[in-house]
């Protein structure tokens, strides 16, 4: 009887929750949204990053669109086809499509944008293959690619790819200062730029001639900076604040899931697939012997990272490929929190304790910004000390002397955070190519990882375009990494998107770009 | 003097690791070395060290302060944009402090050994101590969390039409908060500098011969007394100003108030030297305008240095 009582109580609840998800969209209302940073201008062509991207995607649509489950869908495209060489990929745009100043949408602009990306943006491999770009009519774009590029859907979608009117951006030959990227910004987006006062606030009206029918159901966004977290956490409680993003303190997520009126979700963060790591430099010595690495990566406990510092909110990553991928790595060595493996692997690396007890003495670098990223580098301190390894944490004075210290490889190890963007081809090969050694920029193989193996490996997949076999291929290349050790993977960053469910309906959570999809089903309840 | 400013401060803000490059590359999750190169093309930074100096130099004296690398905006136009609020936050604070401050100064002198007067020592150690971030959230948590009457971050509500009567009422109410929070650490120092100077004027020989006259104790107090004490209030008032920019750099972080003082804080972070440039220039500005006022009001409330230059 109680079993069957729970059954009915739970088909309620079911049958509540589908009464809920199937509520009619109302129209009319403004949406107020919260974000730490304001970006100096919303032309995503130009520039990746979230403070871009997030408003960049609302004023300018993309060809594609993503949902989430890794499958393309219609935006600006009506279709897309793929030659089955893959060296021809063909887009029919929609006929009704306008600029938000009413000019028609064409294939000379989609023409225009990627040449733009081509030139201006800083994830270069994205559309490196695309060689030329033919028109034979205005609504049809054909690429011509120097070979497969299975990126290049993905790269087509969100912040990644957005259509920009060539007769607005193209006429300046430096595109990077054009005053139209921040003020009088015209994309096709479902909503239009009302007013940006730089680094205070963004207001969106809706695009009345937006290409989708009836969308976008809210009047108005107000995309309001507030740096400091617990500001931000006090407007959401107060309800001032209806939708904040990339929120990742762990005790003010504790705080925010216990309030009645907001959800939390970690949902929308797999394309960008965020990592946090502990980065080795393989140049300097004892890195560049793998036992040493392993040995470290064994060494710290990442259940007490996750569980403790993090409460929870973030997720253990095993390898390059974030766990939202359809790419995750699976049969990859876990480096189980083991000591006396880890102590085992520095004597067989003749690192052995010397009269205090001391193997190696050496440094370590963390990312500046954040309470949970020094007190993480500290725990790792005192966990190396365990095995015998005295480190000294160097702390950067900003951002920018971190970023130095590391893109010049002036360091041992470095606690560092890297985005998946989406595809591997965008975000994961710049950490392991041996030709993307390159001092002085960001992000790139700041390990100086060196494998002939892994290098063929991502060659290889960078021109599969069937899924199946792509995914064999990046199995085997982490195999490779994670036994190699350049980084020791920690974890997901703890991202989470939190709404107020009483004001807020279809938030944009359902897409793998999250709030960098279009807010174009999100409605005021 | 303010063309060595511009040197000295260009010189060392070049000396700065980083610039903006690392900084649009680490906010943009990636990069390449052409952008990189494209960007710092673009701003002029691959020129050698003494051309920028020489170039931007030229340009001040035109009176051009250049074009933000963040904003992409002319930096006077940004910094004017800016002056406003943080003036209003900072002037309302200061004359609230002052005012009031002095105004507790008084009344606690003529009793020193009073309750008030002591209520006005703790309330002067407390809030002297207290950082103003910490004295800022404490209000944040009575105010708007617990009360729920006060608003949290901003000027003003943006949905507010400009200009109308409800946008006035509604920056006042933005106000509130950030003015209670940094007068909380002037209004200490008034309170404590003016009682200190209110008991040792109120026992100099001019006083006993007003008293001796039979003046009542307020007209002693207040017209004659007063004039003579709060001659330190103006120097300190004077020389705090020029230090407004450091204490409202943290009341405006907290509160998002879009002031001068957050634009420095967040262009040095982001490596944007045009910007805070423009920004040093114009507070060296204020400092020697603050001076300059500052001299005049002695001579408004002291007579002495009024006739020191007719003597």
């Amino acid at each position: 009887m109680k079993k069957l009582l729970a059954t009915l109580t739970s088909a309620a609840v079911l049958a509540t929750a589908a009464a809920v998800s199937a509520e009619e969209p109302k129209r009319g209302g403004t949406l107020t949204f919260s974000y730490g940073i304001i970006a100096g201008h919303f032309n995503p062509a130009i520039a990746s990053g979230t403070p871009t991207g997030i408003p960049g995607t609302q004023l300018f649509a993309a060809l594609l669109r993503f949902d989430d489950e890794w499958n393309p869908k219609p935006y600006l495209a009506e279709s897309w086809e793929i030659s089955d060489d893959g060296l021809t990929v063909t887009i029919k745009l929609r006929a009704n499509a306008r600029f938000h100043d009413g000019m028609p949408i064409t294939s000379e602009d989609v023409k225009f944008s990627i040449e733009t990306y081509q030139e201006h943006h800083p994830f270069k491999p994205m559309y490196a293959p695309v060689e030329s770009i033919d028109t034979p009519d205005p609504l049809t774009a054909v690429f011509n690619l120097s070979n497969p590029h299975p990126a290049i859907l993905l790269a087509f979608s969100s912040q990644l790819g957005v259509i920009i009117p060539k007769h607005v951006y193209g006429n300046t030959d430096n595109i990077r200062q054009h005053p139209q990227n921040s003020q009088n910004v015209v994309g096709s987006g479902p909503f239009k730029l009302k007013e940006f006062k730089p680094g205070e606030y963004i207001i969106m009206e809706r695009n009345e001639d937006y290409f989708l029918e009836g969308k976008p159901y809210i009047d108005q966004i107000v995309y309001k900076k507030i740096s400091e977290t617990t500001s931000r956490v006090i407007s959401l409680e107060k309800g001032d604040v209806d939708m904040t993003a990339f929120e990742s303190n762990a005790p003010f997520l504790d705080r925010l899931k216990k309030n009645e009126h907001l959800t939390l979700t970690p949902d929308g963060y797999s394309a960008i697939g965020p990592l946090e790591w502990l980065a080795f430099n393989t140049k300097h010595e004892p890195f560049d012997d793998k036992r040493v690495r392993q040995a470290i990566a064994y060494a710290i406990d990442k259940e007490f990272i996750l569980k403790v510092l993090y409460g929870g909110y973030a997720q253990r990553s095993l390898g390059p490929i974030h766990p939202g991928s359809v790419f995750a790595p699976k049969d990859v060595n876990p480096y189980t929190y083991d000591i006396e493996k880890a102590k085992e692997l520095l004597d067989e690396a003749g690192y052995t304790p010397d009269a205090d007890g001391i193997r190696i003495r050496t440094t370590l670098n963390y990312i500046p910004g954040g309470a949970t990223w020094k007190r993480k580098t500290e725990f790792v301190k005192a966990q190396l000390k365990k095995v015998g390894i005295d480190v000294t944490i160097k702390a950067s004075a900003d951002f920018r002397a971190w970023i130095k210290t590391v893109s010049n490889h002036e360091f041992d190890m470095t606690m560092d955070s890297v985005f998946n963007w989406g595809d591997p081809v965008i975000g994961v090969h710049r950490t392991y190519q041996s030709t993307n050694i390159r001092p002085g920029v960001p992000w790139h193989n700041t390990q100086q990882f060196q494998n002939a193996a892994v290098d063929e490996l991502m060659e290889k997949a960078g021109k599969e375009l069937d899924r199946d076999k792509r995914a064999a291929l990046y199995q085997e290349m982490q195999k490779i990494v994670v036994d190699e050790a350049p980084i020791a993977y920690l974890h997901t960053s703890p991202y989470h998107t939190v709404f107020n469910h009483d004001r807020v309906g279809n938030p944009p959570v359902d897409s793998i770009w999250g709030v960098s999809s279009p807010w174009d089903e999100v409605y005021i309840k | 003097m303010l063309l060595a400013v511009i040197i000295f401060n260009f010189i060392l803000l070049s000396l700065v690791p980083g610039d903006i490059a690392d900084t649009l590359a680490g906010e943009s999750g990636g990069a390449s070395q052409e952008v990189m190169d494209d960007i710092r093309r673009t701003y002029g930074l691959d020129r050698p060290f003494h051309i920028q100096l020489a170039t931007y130099v030229g340009k001040v004296l035109q009176g051009d302060l250049g074009t933000s690398y963040y904003f992409n905006l002319p930096v006077t136009e940004l910094i004017l944009g800016r002056v406003a609020p943080t003036l209003l936050l900072v002037v309302t604070a200061l004359v609230l402090a002052i005012l009031i401050g002095t105004l507790f100064g008084v009344i606690a002198s003529r009793k020193p050994n009073k309750l008030f007067s002591h209520f006005v020592t703790v309330l002067a150690l407390v809030g002297f101590s207290a950082p103003v971030f910490w004295t800022a959230f404490l209000l944040i948590v009575l105010f708007v969390a617990m009360l729920e009457i006060m608003p949290l971050s901003g000027l003003v509500d943006p949905t507010t039409p400009r200009g109308t009567l409800a946008w006035y009422l509604d920056v006042l109410h933005h106000l509130f908060l950030p003015v209670l929070s940094l007068s909380s650490i002037y209004l200490a120092a008034y309170s404590r500098l003016a009682r200190a100077s209110m008991m040792d004027v109120l026992g100099s020989d001019y006083i006993r011969t007003a008293r001796a006259k039979g003046l009542g104790e307020t007209t002693v107090t207040y017209k004659h007394a007063l004039r003579n004490a709060v001659i330190p209030v103006i120097t300190i008032a004077g020389l705090q100003f020029s230090h407004i920019f450091s204490g409202a750099v943290v009341v405006e972080t907290v509160f998002t108030w879009p002031g001068l003082g957050t634009l420095a804080f967040e262009s040095i972070l982001r490596g944007d030297t045009p910007t805070i440039m423009g920004i040093l220039f114009f507070s060296a500005m204020i400092v020697i305008i603050v001076n300059l006022l500052t001299d005049i009001a002695y001579r408004v409330v002291d007579p002495r240095i009024r006739s020191a230059r007719n003597a």
